[in-house]
């Protein structure tokens, strides 16, 4: 076999600043307006009124969230949307001290994916804990919504702030 | 089996560099001429070109496929580019696989890259849009959230210590000093520096992730009638298997991959392969993340659940272990340019039974091995078992 | 072909300018339920692989093929998505049926154009990022130059151009799926506002939203599946450079490329003679006659006259885009290819309503990614 000669020329931070290499920058303008559609859209105007709610598979019978318009697993229509609770249980979390751009944070973020209670075992949405020590999350802590002012909720995800233990 | 049964016949790759002076189409030339000449062919005599890449985001260019076709070799030929984000680069041999294996196409060079560092200040600012428009974005996520949210789900599950997992990290790092391409090859590196490494995102620290890579890897298949007159040592492709679970993660549990699962157990039915640990030699399992090889050698059916860093720690996955597990160095050693580091697994499997894979050589001539990878939202696997 | 290949079910989410009441996962599950309805299977039970056709920038998401498999019945199973036109997806899975290993694969392709609040500057995102792009001009003027090129080496009259559009956008009002039928004269086209000269709007197809999914079968499983299965007989692809310094501007290379692959994989030596109508793309009306010339349906230079004859009008010789073409039906973006092949299955199956062509027994699609690419795909079908 013959010698193999792997290319490819590596460059440093200081190639840039020093402009030994010349480049092209290039800032897209790329904006979109989602259509919720018919599910999330319930979903959203829910959220602004302050309430959680899922939906009813009447196939396996199941409660599923975030809203969808059919079963994934059984491929039929939902048959209804579902009032759950703002109350639920940490399925897994992480303590990040990186923002999504890479930049450090003095205070890190802890994600977690929690299950809401009045959905099926198992049917968790992700969202943010608040209010605790990051040494003190558990796995299986119970959580429940803080959500904004009435007059403050948009009809978004963030119209609950975190998740906080329950007492 | 196929009606044509299909071979790998050469492969080559670039060097896997944090930040690349040659363009997404240069980087893709390369490995594509060293794929060709590995086996002494021409782009002449190369009948469809696939292409494999992830996110368009990283490169920076809208419709990607197109901007890099010259570069992979595809002027005026057929050029088809597939996608299943971290799992793309094994996808692309199952795309070259079916190319040949239709009966359509009797060669066809496939060719993975990425450019990451194109995307600036940081690749990661790419990740925030891979997650709902809607439910999902506004919390601001990045990527390190879901593997950290995978690893704590998977380390209390089965009751693992960041220790237990550090060892992947240790063993691939140290693979990868043997590697020429490689990035981050380290022979010193000890379980404690990964452990006192910057925490990112708990139980996610630096050293338990792979680096930020620009690179490409290409590799030519053949059929049968083909390969025979192109080489005296084809490698063949046994079985091919994908899966895609649901994209409502947060659905799942997440502290077992069936998704790779099922992907293997599709590949081997096609192989014929009934006692996967011990008809399987050789395993290259995608490693983003320490704990990922762990996850992923369960997935495999090649280790019981659970139970992989345990293996891991007796040594059976080392080089010299009975299942070498990720000789080349993996993604955390060699270096992870998204869909060119899977294709690196494939290529890496290659070398292993032919024998040509110098300094990283594994004793005892493997017959059999696996290369698989992983992507989206915790939620594909692809999976290629190759043989001789 | 070794092994057959047929369509057995199609299924649509009709083509609009908006679609604000339906989010992209519930229109592309009512393309679905169609499709799976008009096969007759199950799809948790029945489909052995799934193919989408997606673009990430067109979607606003990276790694867009996450979110494709609930919608389609595809969780946990084998999907991957193509990022190429709807008809390289529709390639890939031809090709996964004739490997023996999958008798039922599903394809599906869509557009949320409506939802995309700066296309151009997407579209300019598809450029050389070193030599091209900092020029900052609007890609429609690749199409401008394109278009000259092509009527001076061939010399169409501008008016033949004009009259595909008066004729496509004529044909959609026959068909209840297109977004953008228009009752409209030559003077009218030439008289709407340039464009990228000698474009003017009325020659670019608008975009509209819209889902397009097909079920695809081998033959035992498609004579089991219907009575009336259209077979895929032929289909090809091909690239020619992206590089706008070194193409040729005035022929379309990739359209010849791609549609003698799927001639050969048909056995079609005169497609002229052989293929009874085609739908093609017209996603500026001078390609519809470039594409003409270049799938060897007529000679260099001779599909603007044949379009000012009235040769492929409804009623014509060689019917080409009776649904009314991606400038009657909308640019559905990646999806732009399917909606071609679907009308192509439509009306195959004589289930074309009113523009409804007679005795038609092989058809043609043929689609192009648009500008700033040169990669074109061809399929051939018959009933």
């Amino acid at each position: 076999m013959k010698e193999f000669v792997y290319n490819c020329v590596s460059l440093s931070e200081e190639d840039f600043t020093q402009g030994r290499v010349l480049f092209e920058t290039w800032k897209p303008v790329a904006r979109y307006a989602w259509d919720a559609g018919i599910a999330i859209g319930r979903y959203l105007r829910e959220l602004k009124n302050g309430r959680l709610i899922g939906v009813h598979c009447p196939n396996c019978g199941r409660v599923l969230v975030p809203p969808r318009m059919f079963c994934q697993d059984c491929f039929v229509p939902i048959d209804g949307f579902v009032p759950l609770q703002d109350t639920g249980t940490v399925v897994t979390f992480s303590i990040c001290y990186i923002r999504w751009d890479m930049v450090r944070l003095e205070h890190p973020l802890i994600p977690a994916v929690i299950a809401i209670d009045g959905a099926s075992p198992g049917m968790g949405i992700l969202h943010l804990l608040g209010e605790v020590k990051p040494e003190d999350v558990r796995i299986g802590m119970r959580v429940r919504a803080v959500w904004k002012p009435a007059e403050e909720r948009v009809g978004a995800i963030t119209d609950i702030r975190y998740f906080k233990p329950i007492e | 089996m196929a009606r044509n049964r299909v071979a790998i016949v050469g492969a080559g790759m670039t060097k896997f560099v944090r930040r690349a002076q040659e363009t997404s189409k240069e980087l893709a030339w390369e490995a594509a001429s060293k794929a060709l000449e590995s086996c002494e062919l021409t782009l002449d005599d190369i009948d469809a070109v696939v292409i494999g890449s992830a996110p368009e985001a990283f490169d920076g260019v809208h419709m990607k496929t197109e901007y890099l076709s010259d570069g992979c070799g595809g002027w005026g030929k057929p050029v088809i580019r597939g996608f299943v984000g971290g799992g793309t680069g094994v996808l692309s041999v199952i795309q070259g696989w079916y190319h040949v294996a239709s009966g359509i196409f009797d060669t066809v060079l496939v060719v993975a890259e990425e450019k990451m560092s194109a995307c600036q200040p940081h690749p990661q600012g790419a990740f925030i849009t891979i997650f709902d428009n809607i439910t999902e974005r506004a919390l601001g996520p990045n990527l390190l959230w879901i593997f950290a949210l995978e690893m704590n789900a998977y380390m209390t599950r089965y009751g693992l210590s960041k220790r237990d997992i550090a060892l992947v990290s240790v063993k691939n790092k140290r693979n990868a000093a043997d590697h020429p391409a490689a990035m981050l090859g380290d022979p010193n590196i000890t379980v404690e520096d990964v452990l006192n490494s910057e925490v990112l995102a708990w139980p996610v620290q630096r050293l338990d992730v792979s680096p930020v890579t620009d690179g490409a890897v290409a590799i030519v298949m053949a059929a049968e009638h083909v390969a025979r007159r192109i080489t005296n040592k084809p490698v063949w492709v046994e079985g091919i298997g994908w899966n895609l679970d649901t994209a409502y993660w947060t659905n799942r549990d997440l502290s077992y991959p069936t998704y790779v699962e099922e992907a293997a157990r599709m590949a081997y039915k096609m192989a014929g392969i009934t006692e996967p640990r011990k008809q399987i030699h050789i395993a290259e399992p995608y490693d983003p993340f320490d704990y990922k090889e762990l996850h992923h050698l369960e997935g495999l059916l090649l280790f019981d659940k659970g139970k992989a860093a345990e293996a891991t720690a007796l040594g059976i996955t080392q080089r010299d272990g009975d299942l070498p597990v990720c000789p080349s160095g993996g993604l955390l050693g060699v270096g992870n340019p998204i869909s060119a580091a899977a294709l690196m697994k494939v290529a890496e499997i290659f070398w292993q039974l032919r024998g040509e894979a110098g300094a990283r050589q594994v004793p005892g001539q493997p017959k059999r091995g696996i290369a698989q990878a992983w992507g989206d939202l915790m939620q594909v696997g692809t999976v290629v078992v190759l043989g001789v | 072909m070794i092994r057959e290949v047929a369509i057995v079910g199609v299924g649509w989410s009709p083509f609009r300018s908006i679609t604000p009441d339906l989010s992209y996962k519930e229109m592309m599950y009512e393309a679905a339920v169609r499709a799976y309805e008009d096969a007759g299977i199950d799809p948790r039970r029945d489909v052995d692989s799934f193919v989408t056709v997606a673009e990430d920038f067109n979607e606003g998401t990276s790694i867009f093929d996450e979110y494709t498999p609930d919608q389609l019945g595809g969780a946990l199973r084998p999907n991957h998505t193509i990022t190429g036109d709807g008809i390289h997806g529709l390639a890939a899975a031809v090709m996964q049926i004739l490997t023996g290993h999958f008798n039922i694969v599903v394809v599906e392709a869509h557009s949320k154009a409506s939802n995309i609040l700066t296309h151009p500057h997407i579209l300019a995102y598809a450029m050389d990022p070193v030599y091209n792009r900092p020029l900052a001009f609007h890609p429609y003027a690749i199409a401008g130059m394109e278009m000259r090129r092509y009527l001076a080496e061939t010399g169409t009259p501008l008016e033949a151009c004009a009259q595909v559009v008066v004729k496509n956008r004529g044909n959609a009002r026959l068909n209840p799926l297109a977004a953008h039928a228009a009752d409209l004269s030559v003077e009218d086209v030439l008289g709407s506002e340039p464009i990228a000269e000698p474009l003017t709007r009325l020659q670019c197809a608008e975009h509209a939203d819209g889902a397009v999914v097909f079920v695809l079968a081998d033959g035992a499983t498609a004579r089991a599946l219907t009575d009336r299965p259209i077979w895929i007989r032929g289909i090809g692809w091909a690239n020619d450079t992206h590089t706008l310094e070194s193409r040729p501007w005035g022929e379309a290379s990739y359209a010849y490329w791609a549609s003698q692959m799927a001639y050969r994989m048909a056995g079609i030596k005169s497609p002229r003679n052989e293929i009874d109508f085609a739908e093609v793309d017209d996603t500026f009306a001078y390609k519809e006659l470039q594409h003409l010339e270049a799938l060897g349906l007529c000679r260099p230079g001779e599909a603007g006259w044949w379009t000012l004859e009235g040769a492929t009008a409804l009623t014509g010789e060689f019917p080409v885009n009776p649904s009314g073409g991606a400038l009657g039906e909308g640019h559905l973006l990646d999806c732009t290819g399917l909606a071609r092949v679907l009308e192509v299955v439509l009306q195959l199956r004589g289930e074309a309503g009113p523009r409804q062509l007679e005795g038609a027994e092989i058809g043609l699609a043929f689609s192009w990614r648009g500008v700033p690419t040169t990669s074109g795909a061809a399929v051939v079908l018959s009933n």
